[in-house]
């Protein structure tokens, strides 16, 4: 198959051979279910009580703390729906610019009796922490959700005052930080946060692992009820080899976070002002944002449009966030920053994985220049 | 010579089939597109993958592919399909009913919905581990909505008459779910004659990956869902979550082999397990658990009389076996679906689980029936019980004095 220049590792990432290698023993003769009283079981327990400390180590969270989910979407549910069922019904604030599987299942326990009120975002795409906190200090809601860093526009919130508000408000905080592992320092503890959620394969590992990380004293049912696995919390036989990989993954994503991250940063430096000359604007340019992350418009270029043509050309880029990128709406976390919905309409992202070469962003600078060009000539043309 | 311990716990979970591995690899390695990508050509072939496993899972079981959901496993897909019609036909009546012998996945999430204000009722089953229709009957009620009954027990193998079952349900109007995780590969299953309304699935037992299951949701007559897990909108809006492309074609590759090969497979590994239970046999007080005739030909679930159980599965190290289920195997409890069929608690206790699989070898069945008259031989003349049943005592009549 032909392989496309990849910028889109917010969407996944590729897997890291590293990880491969971890993960193939237990697709072949180490394939023993961890619930299983002999060898077979006892290797398996083994290598997902490794991956439980790997990935706890990586977010600085104790290995018991972990509940291990099929992924990000999962934990965010779990967290949610949790929360929701085993506090008393009451106000429950989200930051406006959540992943949908944050969002929808705070909608979806509204007929529960929860009232969901958002915190909105800057115009550079970050929760407002003055108007967060103050909110948390009138309303006192029970469960506060907030992202620590944003799919589409990279930005990332400073969540750590405004989880101190919510804890001293008496209410549980959230942080998805699927986008943020590997991609800046993210320590459970250090944050203050109640939960967290963690993915695999957005830090280089396999699709099908993620993680919930949870204070002891927050208590909530499990989403999936079954044979008891995860301290009850998470039933089902525990995909062992992606376990096994994520741990790799979440090892390797913090012992090489800093030349990652450089290379990223001076790659999207590079990028953006090439972006600048060819007369893109950039969303959150201003904003403290993960280094890997460019999410831009150009007037009167619709970003579907641009995206496919990007694509023919060999470029894997997105038009929003993966999940949605099936809708035309234009994205959500533009429109709570105050973009105006035509010029939402063109958003591109640019998502640089951790090798990504100097060279490939040249060739997209290039392609994009010639693809705007081209749509310009025949807005044109039409006009 | 075999590789020790010898695996007999295919029903706890089975190796990945290495052509199924092979298959699989691509997608973990060049192929690494997000399915949900629109935008861009990784994304389309994930996608192309995902739909072509979607066609080999539907094929096994005669389905439209459209009616088939992915999950991260059975457990999910039981309590998709258990909360998730329970829930939505909630406003029509709040009675469930299940059966005393099914899956922990299945009887907790009933648990579960009883705390939220539904009524369940727990069937017994008869001494052979086979639900009595005349007793589903009885229990139905004009507040019933759903019916779960697994087509295939995990512990004693044996196979429900599904088709019976789904008549009764429908002509009722009442939503009946299956959970066929241990049925797939091993039983014919087809959705176009069974009157089954949503049926669980699992890759792990059938030679797939762990991580990855999937709902069958009929299209005709339509039966609705409430989702479980709200997000990105995948999979018709009924399961939110970035689908594992490697795992769904692992799944997908699994279920195809399955079907090609399911009548060879069966008819090897049912001579395997013959061999096994005449090799048993003739012990003296060595029980069968659960019906021999409708049962799938990999399991054989035995109880050792006079034999203790802890020390029994001491005593066969070099067998990886399990007694009662994997998931419940970490409790000294004896299994709830040994007591079930009537077992009293020492003969739950000193029972075997064996199943065979794929890969199981006609020299490995030997060795284990070799060991297993060693053993037990051994362990029997160091019971006083066996000595006082050697010498015509009948134990149940022996007042036990305490000290």
């Amino acid at each position: 198959m032909f392989a496309p220049a990849y910028f889109d590792a917010n969407a996944t990432t590729p897997l890291d051979a590293r990880v491969l290698d971890a993960m193939l023993p237990y697709l072949g003769a180490r394939f023993g279910n961890a619930s299983s009283r002999h060898e077979y079981g006892r290797q398996a327990r083994a290598a997902i009580d490794t991956a439980r400390q790997q990935v706890a180590v990586a977010v600085g969270a104790h290995p018991t703390e972990l509940v291990f989910t099929s992924g990000g979407s999962e934990a965010n549910n779990l967290f949610i729906k949790g929360a929701a069922a085993s506090r008393k019904p009451g106000v429950m604030a989200i930051g406006a610019t959540e992943h949908p599987c944050v969002r929808l299942p705070a909608l979806h326990v509204q007929q529960h009796g929860w009232r969901v009120v958002q915190l909105m975002p800057d115009a550079d795409g970050q929760v407002n922490v003055d108007a967060a906190v103050a909110l948390i200090v009138q309303d006192r809601p029970a469960v506060v959700s907030v992202m620590l860093a944003n799919n589409e526009t990279g930005a990332i919130n400073d969540i750590a005052p405004i989880a101190a508000a919510t804890r001293q408000a008496g209410g549980w905080f959230h942080t998805d930080a699927v986008q943020a592992l590997g991609k800046m320092p993210v320590d459970f503890r250090g944050l203050g946060v109640h939960a967290m959620t963690l993915s695999s394969h957005k830090i280089y590992g396999p699709i099908g692992a993620g993680a919930l990380v949870m204070d002891k004293r927050v208590d909530v049912p499990a989403l999936i009820a079954g044979g008891g696995q995860e301290r009850g919390l998470r039933a089902g036989t525990e995909n062992l080899a992606a376990i096994v990989g994520f741990g790799v993954a979440a090892e390797l994503a913090v012992a090489e976070m800093s030349e990652r991250t450089a290379r990223q940063r001076a790659a999207r430096d590079v990028f953006e002002n090439g972006l600048g000359a060819i007369g893109a604007q950039v969303f959150g340019a201003a904003a403290d944002r993960l280094p890997n992350t460019s999410f831009f418009a150009f007037e009167h270029i619709d970003g579907e449009t641009l995206v496919a043509k990007l694509d023919r050309a060999g470029f894997a880029v997105a038009s929003g966030s993966a999940c949605s990128s099936a809708d035309a709406e234009p994205s959500r976390t533009l429109l709570a920053m105050g973009v105006e919905p035509g010029l939402a309409r063109g958003a591109v992202r640019v998502s640089m994985p951790h090798d990504v070469e100097l060279n490939d962003v040249d060739r997209l600078l290039r392609a994009l220049k010639q693809t705007v060009d081209e749509l310009k000539h025949l807005a044109a043309v039409a006009i | 010579m075999s590789k020790f311990p010898i695996y007999l716990d295919y029903s706890a979970t089975t190796p990945v089939d290495p052509r199924v591995a092979q298959k699989m690899i691509p997608y973990l390695t060049e192929m690494y597109g997000n399915p949900a990508s629109r935008s861009h050509s990784l994304g389309w072939a994930a996608e192309e993958a995902v739909e072509w496993s979607r066609e080999q899972v539907a094929a096994l079981v005669n389905a439209d592919p459209k009616e088939i959901i992915w999950t991260s496993g059975a457990t999910e897909s039981d309590n998709l399909a258990i909360k998730g019609a329970a829930n939505f036909y909630a406003s029509k009546g709040k009675h469930i009913i299940t059966v005393k012998t099914e899956h922990k996945a299945v009887l907790d999430t009933f648990r579960e919905l009883e705390r939220v204000g539904f009524e369940a009722t727990y069937l017994d089953v008869q001494e052979n581990g086979l639900l009595d229709l005349e007793v589903l009957k009885a229990a139905i009620r004009p507040d019933t909505t759903l019916v779960s009954v697994m087509m295939v027990n995990n512990e004693i193998g044996v196979v429900q008459d599904i088709e019976a079952i789904g008549e009764i349900c429908r002509a009722k109007g009442i939503i009946f779910h299956v959970d066929a995780a241990q049925a797939t590969g091993k039983v014919e299953i087809d959705l176009q004659k069974l009157k089954v309304d949503l049926m669980s699935f699992s890759a792990h037992k059938t030679y797939g990956p762990k991580g990855i299951g999937a709902l069958y949701v009929r299209r005709k007559p339509r039966v609705r869902l409430e989702a479980q897990m709200h997000g990105g909108g995948h999979e018709r809006g009924l399961r939110s979550g970035t689908l594992a492309t490697h795992q769904i074609v692992g799944m997908g590759e699994a279920f195809r082999i399955a079907k090609e090969e399911m009548a060879s497979e069966n008819e090897r590994i049912g001579k395997l397990r013959d061999k096994l239970l005449a090799g048993l046999s003739d012990m003296d007080e060595v029980y069968v658990n659960g019906d021999l005739q409708h049962r799938v030909p990999h399991n054989l679930n035995v109880s050792f009389n006079f034999v203790e159980g802890e020390s029994l599965i001491m005593a066969v190290k070099e067998l990886a076996v399990s007694s009662g289920s994997a998931c419940t195997s970490a409790s000294l409890e004896p299994s709830y679906v040994l007591r079930a069929l009537g077992r009293n608690d020492e003969l739950a206790h000193s029972s075997i689980r064996f199943t065979i699989g794929r890969f199981t070898t006609e020299e490995e069945i030997d060795y284990t029936v070799d060991l297993l008259h060693k053993k037990i031989g051994k362990l029997r003349e160091l019971s006083p019980l066996w000595e006082m049943h050697q010498d015509g005592v009948d134990l149940n009549t022996v007042q036990w004095a305490a000290h």
